[in-house]
């Protein structure tokens, strides 16, 4: 069942049309907007699509930021680093969030309900320092407020407080 | 249809909706107002007007460049003044929409100003300064005009350049580009014309256009507001170009981080394509081009132009000797011109209005205008495009008005993790590719950022130097572990372990990164540290001789303390926050600092009520009175 629904979402992305060098990235990008990263086997399906070894697959994706190797959460965290971010205390909202979630950066919870990243810029210096959980942007953080922030959203998880929310 | 019908039927239809009898609302909802909440009120404005059944047009449109008011709302109503108001809430839209869109009620209390232009003018909003000082001219349709509309583009003189470049001849264009000194805005300012002329004279039936918006620089976000603002403008100096240099096909690199850019671009391709602005036999002439987008995978290198072609190519993106130049060998070996976002939105003006013109605005050396991203510890951060020789004075004071709560202006970073930290000193220098780099910094792509008293300019080098460690590609030596050396003498620095020595060494390994690295990311990575370390060098004197951070930021050479005379006993707010269980109540009730399990993550500062203010920082940690640093009697735990 699981096979199928993979080999039906490959099948849509590696179209005829793009069985070209160039559209590699392109390839790799929807798979992993699809299925939340890059899977071994679905690296190895691409690199039999596109007639070159899995190593060169291997070697373009990891050398990419984009390009995670193990699943998200369910609500990727992302903590800002730009430059605005930085000067405005984005380092310790990283550290205060690495805390709330006792994960490192890169790491998922057990519970596979949050990802932790620093990203590199989203754009919203003006509201620096910046953490998006989920497609919410949270603005002007701090560590007290990050612990508020991840306070209200378990409080608002299904079968909480202190339950798993999925069996 | 021809250029004319096409035009005419999009001013009919701009003008019905800007200047028509009813009421136009415009929403700006480019990623910084979304980041602000721009979706809600766009929402609440539907439902609000759809509930009332008001006579009203609500358009999409990109940012004025006032960051820090989004969400903006402009509402535009016949015989009334056009009110621009700022920091919209859903909650506020009802009142606005009784009030102004209905009513005679301005609501004055939540305006930002009057909008005055648009059109064929730039928007402005007088009652700013700030505008006094700007010269708009990439920026003249951001948030005025619909981006998700060509109409809007082809009403306000948008498309007309590339009809009336497809009735000139290729080389004449080209003489105009020339005539008009432009150069490019991707950093290096190189001369746009000369890149146009080695392609055009190249050889070869297939050649490529290519529009650098890989905008990389954490900090700069120039390039993305333009394409979600005005895409249009983007595409159509790239269909000019396309023409000058006889290339059909054209690549918008572009990240893969900006989704709404990439969207709205998407967006305007199609709608381009659709009125015979793109494709085959553009406006009748024998000219075929089209674009395709192409996304980045998040690489600071690929904004450099023989990297982003290999990552394009479907590579490691990796850069490669040069020459030969992607002009005459570019993508898969075919002649290739490579312009960043910003040079190619300047075309259509100069196709329109003429070189001479273009020449009289800016400097003699560096024509036009410069469009900034004013990031940092600034009153007004948003963007701001100002005629070149501008001083950085000007742009942080007039325009950025000054640094946030008037704390003390220390050190403006302009040109990201290749460009430099100039002092207060220096900010007489007017802005424009040559007084820059003289200076130590460089143009760049435009990003500035102002630090004030609480930033640490050892810690800021560090920050570009770890941001340039971690995004060296590897593929030549001295980039590669170049910086890596230098993260780690600046680490120690920070620690509070470094040497003078390690100083003099900074300059050395600085100097031969510079000397012998391949490609820009690393002749340019060292930058960040040279001028500090040209301006600021008895900051980096105070961390490694006195182990003191006159900013307190490096952590290892601060400390929190609890002021005894102001803590307030009573109050546990510290206690409560600290998330290392690092405060306890001494033998009076008042509040102490256990040095040896803080962790320095500021909580209790943040917490503690304005009205006490009891904790401050300390640099050097040694200044923390000795018996007020752990908890006397508890006895030692097992770690």
């Amino acid at each position: 069942m699981e096979n199928d629904s993979k080999s039906n979402y490959l099948s849509g992305i590696l179209r005829p049309e793009r069985r070209e060098r160039r559209h590699l990235i392109d390839i790799l990008q929807d798979i992993q907007a699809a299925e939340g990263y890059l899977s071994r086997a679905a690296m190895l399906e691409v690199s039999k699509f596109l007639d070159m070894p899995g190593s060169t697959v291997w070697g373009v994706a990891t050398f990419y930021n984009q390009f995670r190797f193990t699943p998200p959460g369910r609500k990727p965290v992302k903590v800002c680093l730009g430059t605005a971010c930085h000067l405005a205390g984005g380092q310790l909202v990283l550290e205060a969030t690495a805390r709330e979630l006792a994960i490192e950066i890169g790491g998922t919870t057990e519970d596979r309900e949050f990802s932790l990243e620093r990203v590199a810029c989203i754009g919203c210096c003006a509201l620096a320092p910046v953490l998006t959980i989920g497609e919410e942007v949270h603005p002007r953080m701090t560590p007290p407020a990050v612990e508020e922030a991840f306070v209200n959203i378990k409080a608002a998880a299904p079968g909480a407080p202190g339950t798993e929310s999925q069996p | 249809m021809s250029f004319e019908q096409l035009f005419r039927q999009a001013v009919s239809r701009w003008e019905s909706l800007y200047k028509g009898r009813n009421v136009h609302i415009l929403v700006g909802t480019a990623t910084c107002g979304r980041a602000a909440g721009a979706m809600a009120v766009l929402e609440a404005f539907r439902r609000e007007i759809e509930g009332l059944g008001a006579a009203a047009a609500i358009s999409e449109v990109g940012c004025m460049g006032l960051c820090s008011h989004e969400p903006l709302v402009t509402i535009i109503k016949p015989d009334e003044f056009a009110i621009c108001y700022h920091n919209v809430t859903p909650q506020m839209v009802p009142r606005l929409v009784q009030g102004y869109v209905i009513g005679d009620d301005p609501c004055l209390d939540l305006a930002l100003g009057t909008v005055t232009g648009g059109g064929h003018e730039p928007a402005v909003i007088p009652e700013l300064e700030r505008f006094n000082n700007e010269k708009r001219l990439l920026l003249r349709n951001s948030g005025y005009s619909s981006p998700l509309e060509i109409d809007h583009y082809l009403a306000c003189n948008g498309y007309k350049a590339l009809a009336k470049a497809l009735t000139m001849e290729p080389g004449a264009l080209i003489k105009e580009v020339e005539r008009s000194g432009l150069r490019g805005r991707g950093g290096a300012g190189f001369p746009t014309s000369a890149k146009w002329r080695s392609c055009h004279s190249a050889k070869s039936n297939i050649k490529y256009v290519v529009c650098n918006a890989d905008e990389g620089d954490p900090g700069a976000f120039m390039d993305r507001i333009l394409l979600e603002s005005d895409p249009h403008a983007v595409i159509e100096g790239m269909a000019v170009a396309g023409y000058a240099v006889g290339a059909k096909k054209g690549f918008v690199y572009i990240r893969e981080e900006y989704p709404l850019a990439i969207s709205r671009l998407q967006t305007a391709l199609m709608q381009a394509e659709d009125k015979g602005l793109l494709g085959k036999n553009i406006l009748r002439s024998d000219f075929n081009f089209d674009i395709e987008i192409v996304k980045g995978a998040g690489a600071f290198v690929s904004g450099e132009e023989t990297a982003m072609m290999a990552a394009m190519e479907g590579k490691r993106s990796w850069p490669e000797h040069r020459p030969p130049y992607p002009a005459t060998t570019g993508l898969w070996g075919k002649p290739t011109l490579v312009n960043n976002v910003k040079t190619l939105a300047y075309i259509p003006l100069i196709v329109n209005n003429g070189a001479e013109w273009f020449k009289g605005i800016g400097t003699k050396g560096s024509p036009g205008t410069a469009l900034f991203a004013l990031a940092g510890k600034l009153t007004n951060t948003g963007l701001a495009e100002v005629p070149m020789g501008t001083t950085l004075r000007t742009l942080v004071y007039d325009i950025g008005g000054g640094t946030r709560g008037n704390r003390q202006f220390k050190g403006v970073q302009i040109g990201g993790p290749s460009g430099g930290c100039l002092p207060e000193a220096l900010l007489d220098t007017p802005v424009e590719f040559d007084s820059l780099t003289e200076a130590g910094a460089i143009m760049g792509s435009g990003g500035i950022i102002v630090m004030d008293e609480d930033n640490c300019m050892v810690d800021t080098a560090k920050f570009f130097i770890d941001f340039s460690q971690q995004e060296s590609c590897g593929k030549c030596t001295p980039c590669r572990i170049g910086t890596f050396q230098m993260l780690d003498i600046l680490q120690d620095i920070t620690r509070g372990m470094g040497t003078l020595t390690g100083l003099n060494m900074l300059e050395e390994i600085a100097g031969d990164i510079k000397a012998g690295s391949l490609c820009g990311l690393g002749k340019m990575a060292p930058n960040p540290v040279l001028t500090t370390l040209r301006y600021y060098k008895e900051e980096y004197k105070a961390h490694i001789m006195e182990k003191r951070c006159p900013a307190r930021v490096c952590k290892d050479l601060t400390a929190y303390y609890i002021l005894p005379e102001k803590c307030e006993r009573g109050c546990d707010h510290c206690v409560l926050a600290c998330p290392a269980e690092a405060v306890f109540s001494d033998e009076n009730g008042l509040k102490v600092v256990d040095q040896s399990k803080c962790t320095k993550c500021g909580s209790c500062e943040l917490v503690c009520p304005v009205e006490y203010n009891a904790v401050i920082r300390l640099s050097p940690v040694s200044l923390v009175p000795e018996n007020r640093r752990t908890r006397p009697e508890t006895p030692s735990k097992e770690p």
